[in-house]
């Protein structure tokens, strides 16, 4: 299973209304590896994550999930891919009307077998795995944001997806909560093997969790660098990501 | 008891030890995709007779995830609730992730079941009464500030912001000149139509211009054109307000300093109050013309003679007096689509509900009012 590739993003152009955003990137991602997009504030990286998951269409070029170019416009390709991907928003992205468990066992009911009375402890189960027992019958507006984003998290994994994309998962958090949710990632990545794309900035979890990552460049649209982030952090070609990984400020983006 | 069971790729094999214990072997893939059949097939076995001991053998588990962990948890309560004893064997590296993932040696019998919670009675009487009490307090308090603003912006006219009040009245007052007109030219016609049918009997054809006019400036030509702009203007005003709230937008504002009724309220309430008469003498110049259409077409009055008993029928105070109450109108339509905006507390569907009783509360009160000046007019 090891090697094979499960997500191919080949020539992709984006434009965001007529701003060119990304400019002819290709890269892979390996089943069951961690990969860590990064890049500058407003470089791309959420939009790339939104054509990744079919959210919008690119400009040119191709994605293909598990053997499904999402791409193509051909819907059932698209139905089966969205079914083997689970995804976290920015801000979670609950329903409001939902409390936490409604949220969790919305997918959980509807696209599976399990029996009605267990469903229940089954999302007392999801939410509890990101450290949110208790709070089963809150509302999404009574709780603090990094409260929405691990039940975010619990709904997005609630199905177990083969390919987990997180957009900034650690972000706004404390960094007790931040570190569990690391920990989480790498327990399910590790247990389950589920394959993760997450976009981020926080340098602690990149460290922690990252197996790879692709740095995005504002400047040429392109993919700056790719590579174990403790290596890049040494021995990259590029000074903007050693500075990016050291935490440096910056003359070097011209 | 031994059984097989065929699903997807995942089988289990049971069998009995000496002391009416149980191991179950679980073959192939306990996941997502298996475990709602075996979990539904074992939970009903085991809930007729609680074995002693349950033993549950994993080494032939070629994939396991948190939802395989579940179909244990669920096993392991059922049989703790009997007093049973539960054990897992032959566990795989991974598996024990898994396990460790879902924490899964923190559950046991006694596992609190959420279930939402029921109101007693009185305390769901309590609750409403608060509520609605909370409601009048902040109506008051949102009356007052919107009041008090206004009269502030009437002695510094700077601290009203123009640019936003001419906005809104394009928005709310010209834009809206479409639908009044066509509705109150069909009103006119209408009441033309069926009050004909009336007066040809008696042949008081040309009375039709004076109930035509008589009826739409004094009362329906406000009302109507209130009821339209609370139903556009009310509702768009509560969303507009309502998602700031919610989005903490007008937290933001008060925070810079900025007082949200003035700064939103005002120009608002005084747009409104400023296209709502306007649109009113669209409404009734409309709606005679309506009448007029009829009028000509079917009772055969020259367009003269109509114009003339119009203008007769009509007196200033009439016209006054329509044009007060639309005023009124026009403030009670912005008053409540900012309050039920400012009100909203939650998510999209706080929003909603903001908008739909701004426009009922809206036409209520407009209706009430509308009552109330009738009555103190016949008192005149």
């Amino acid at each position: 299973m090891r090697d094979e590739k499960i997500i191919s993003v080949i020539d992709l152009i984006i434009f965001y209304g007529d701003d060119l955003i990304l400019d002819n990137i290709s890269f892979e991602v390996i089943e069951g590896e961690i990969l860590v997009i990064l890049g500058t504030s407003g470089c791309g990286k959420s939009t790339l994550l939104r054509q990744m998951v079919g959210l919008s269409h690119p400009w040119a070029g191709k994605i293909i999930i598990d053997g499904n170019e999402i791409t193509s416009r051909d819907e059932e390709a698209f139905n089966r891919t969205i079914r083997k991907i689970g995804i976290l928003f920015q801000s979670g992205a609950l329903i409001g009307s939902m409390t936490l468990a409604e949220n969790v066992a919305l997918p959980i009911i509807e696209f599976t077998d399990i029996p009605v009375q267990s469903v229940e402890n089954l999302v007392k189960m999801k939410l509890s795995m990101v450290g949110l027992t208790g709070y089963e019958n809150h509302l999404p507006s009574e709780i603090s944001g990094g409260m929405k984003k691990r039940a975010g998290l619990a709904r997005a994994m609630a199905l177990n997806p083969k390919i987990l994309f997180l957009d900034e998962p650690t972000a706004g958090l404390d960094p007790v909560i931040a570190a569990e949710i690391d920990e989480l990632i790498l327990g399910i990545n590790r247990s389950i093997g589920t394959t993760m794309v997450i976009v981020t900035h926080e340098l602690d979890s990149i460290f922690k969790v990252a197996q790879r990552v692709i740095m995005l460049d504002s400047i040429t649209k392109g993919i700056l660098d790719e590579g174990d982030p403790r290596d890049l952090k040494m021995n990259s070609s590029e000074p903007f990501v050693r500075q990016f990984f050291n935490r440096q400020a910056g003359s070097a983006k011209k | 008891m031994t059984g097989i069971n065929n699903t997807q790729t995942c089988r289990y094999k049971i069998s009995e030890t000496d002391n009416n214990g149980i191991i179950v072997y679980f073959i192939g893939e306990l996941s997502i995709d298996t475990s709602a059949s075996i979990l539904s097939e074992l939970i009903i076995l085991f809930k007729k007779d609680i074995p002693s001991s349950l033993i549950i053998d994993l080494g032939n588990v070629t994939y396991f995830d948190d939802f395989g962990a579940f179909v244990l948890i669920e096993l392991k309560k059922t049989v703790n609730k009997g007093k049973g004893v539960f054990s897992i064997v032959n566990s795989g590296d991974k598996t024990k992730d898994v396990l460790s993932l879902v924490d899964f040696d923190s559950y046991g019998s006694d596992l609190p079941v959420f279930k939402k919670r029921r109101k007693n009675i009185f305390v769901g009487i309590g609750e409403a009464t608060i509520n609605e009490a909370n409601n009048i307090k902040f109506m008051v308090s949102f009356l007052g500030s919107l009041t008090l603003s206004m009269i502030h912006v009437l002695f510094h006219p700077k601290s009203l912001r123009v640019d936003d009040t001419i906005t809104l009245m394009q928005k709310n007052g010209v834009d809206a000149l479409p639908i009044v007109a066509l509705i109150s030219f069909l009103l006119g016609l209408i009441m033309a139509f069926m009050s004909s049918i009336q007066l040809q009997q008696f042949g008081a054809n040309i009375y039709v211009a004076s109930l035509v006019a008589l009826a739409m400036v004094s009362e329906l030509g406000p009302i109507m054109t209130a009821i339209v702009v609370a139903g556009r203007t009310g509702s768009s005003y509560a969303a507009e307000i309502g998602t700031m709230q919610v989005s903490e937008e007008i937290d933001a504002l008060f925070s810079m300093g900025f007082n949200p009724t003035l700064f939103l309220g005002v120009p608002r309430t005084f747009a409104l109050m400023i296209v709502l008469p306007l649109l009113t003498i669209f409404s009734d110049i409309f709606a005679i013309l309506g009448g007029l259409v009829v009028g000509v077409f079917i009772l055969g009055l020259t367009p003269n003679s109509y114009i003339m008993q119009t203008i007769e029928t009509l007196s200033l105070l009439e016209i006054t007096w329509g044009f007060l109450k639309s005023l009124i109108f026009a403030f009670i339509v912005a008053c409540v689509g900012c309050f039920r905006g400012f009100q909203a507390r939650g998510g999209a569907s706080a929003v909603g509900n903001a908008a739909t009783s701004a426009v009922v509360s809206g036409i209520f009160l407009i209706i009430l009012f509308d009552s109330i000046i009738a009555v103190i007019r016949s008192y005149w």
